[in-house]
């Protein structure tokens, strides 16, 4: 049996894990997977992301990259011919535009996702709940510029900044199911809701997003590690 | 409507997000202008460009802003191709792009609360800055800059280390880049310092110093 040229070393519930899976399947590209546990952390994971241990990490001819929208980055550069989509766009600007929102919608949304998650009371999430909806209120203001009346921020197919936003939307409803309160709402954000079912059934993402269920399920024992965490003053 | 060729930066004198800006359009010689920001009395110039985000860097080409040093870095190395910052391949690229990212992440905010605090939270704050410098040595050890025999985009994206944390040391009386521990990261730092675009593109030191204390003052009265 010949060694995989592309091996991802992944999550089923991490929404980083899933921009990878998304970039390589727009690109079709197979790969073969390695499920982390991440309790305890693999040899292959210690060894192929020294410096931070997470998933997820692509690797390609034996050499490891790390981070999950470099190695979009990557994917895109790598498997770059007629053949395949563009994940970037192709315009210096509008390649700077896709890039910053998803710099800003990675300092913002997953950590106040994950406070949402850890703190006690609805009086401690008020706060965050009020990061996430102004993220709602200024990315639906950025699909407006970037999709320019197409389906996608990236056009007409799945491009960079769809895969940067869109690999949230499991976990957001999972925010929405413990607490009842969403923050993706036709009133507040009608472009984004309609392009959220639209990425959801578009071929490169659909059974990609993880099951529902499945994921309240482990949000109760990752809420537990999280406030753990917290209460030692630890970054969670 | 007339797009102008125009280069804008707006940033702020001892800005080292500012500055990688400054040493890419240097690089590559593209004229710009310079519009000097009061970070603390934002203008409405700026806040109409990075309604966002609000701060500086904010680089303005052909009436269009970019914000984000990173991503204006990368902005300007796509549009004027000539003295190319960013690695040809593909896998280097992903190299430059995850350490630049690691600095921003790992060190950067270790380095800025170590200069800010005194005690116990500034010694932990420095040992985390130590840490993160030792992965950053093993990158640059057998070579004169990240970018190899030139200097490039990872050696723009974390040529602070160079000029701010020396600065910051002396304001905060503590030690990160110990030429001991670190031979290999000071004598990068004595390159890119003396290279000859990099030597005259340098913010004030007395201007940092003052400004820096400054900040401090705000935290730790000592």
């Amino acid at each position: 049996m010949g060694e995989s040229e592309v091996k991802v070393i992944g999550k089923w519930s991490s929404p980083y894990v899933m921009r990878v899976k998304i970039a390589l399947r727009i690109k079709s590209i197979e790969h073969e997977h390695f499920e982390e546990t991440l309790n305890p952390k693999s040899d292959l994971l210690l060894k192929s992301n020294p410096v931070y241990a997470k998933v997820p990490v692509l690797i390609h001819h034996g050499k490891p990259i790390s981070e999950s929208l470099i190695i979009v980055e990557y994917i895109d550069e790598t498997w770059s011919n007629d053949n395949s989509p563009s994940i970037l766009p192709s315009d210096p600007y509008d390649r700077a535009l896709a890039r910053f929102w998803a710099t800003y919608i990675d300092e913002k949304w997953f950590p106040s996702m994950k406070s949402i998650i850890t703190v006690e009371t609805e009086e401690e999430r008020e706060p965050y709940y009020k990061v996430l909806e102004e993220v709602v209120e200024r990315v639906e203001d950025a699909f407006g510029k970037c999709s320019k009346g197409k389906p996608f921020f990236g056009g007409d197919s799945v491009g960079f900044l769809d895969i940067a936003f869109g690999s949230f939307l499991g976990w957001l409803r999972v925010t929405e199911s413990l607490y009842g309160r969403k923050v993706l709402v036709e009133a507040k954000a009608p472009s984004l809701v309609k392009w959220a079912e639209r990425f959801a059934d578009d071929p490169a993402v659909k059974g990609l997003i993880p099951d529902h269920d499945k994921l309240v399920e482990i949000s109760k024992p990752l809420q537990i590690k999280w406030r753990a965490l917290a209460a030692i003053g630890k970054k969670y | 409507m007339e797009r102008s060729e125009d280069v804008k930066l707006l940033s702020f004198h001892s800005s080292p997000f500012g500055q990688r800006v400054i040493w890419a359009l240097k690089l590559k010689g593209v004229d710009y202008g310079y519009i000097e920001q009061d970070i603390f009395n934002k203008s409405t110039l700026l806040l109409e460009l990075n309604p966002v985000l609000r701060k500086v860097p904010v680089l303005v080409h052909c009436n269009r802003p970019i914000a984000e040093s990173l991503v204006i870095l990368e902005y300007i190395d796509e549009t004027w191709k000539q003295f190319p910052l960013m690695p040809h391949d593909p896998y280097q690229r992903a190299h430059a792009r995850f350490w630049a990212n690691f600095a921003e992440h790992k060190l950067l905010e270790a380095a800025w609360i170590a200069m800010r605090s005194s005690g116990k939270e500034q010694e932990k704050a420095v040992n985390e800055a130590r840490e993160a410098v030792e992965k950053i040595e093993q990158e640059i050890k057998g070579k004169r800059f990240f970018g190899g025999d030139n200097i490039g985009y990872l050696d723009i994206a974390l040529g602070w280390i160079s000029y701010w944390i020396p600065a910051w040391e002396e304001v905060g009386s503590m030690k990160i880049l110990d030429p001991f521990r670190f031979p290999a990261i000071n004598e990068w730092i004595t390159n890119f310092l003396s290279h000859p675009i990099i030597k005259d593109a340098l913010p004030q030191r007395d201007n940092m110093i003052t400004y820096y204390h400054s900040r401090r003052k705000e935290v730790s009265p000592s």
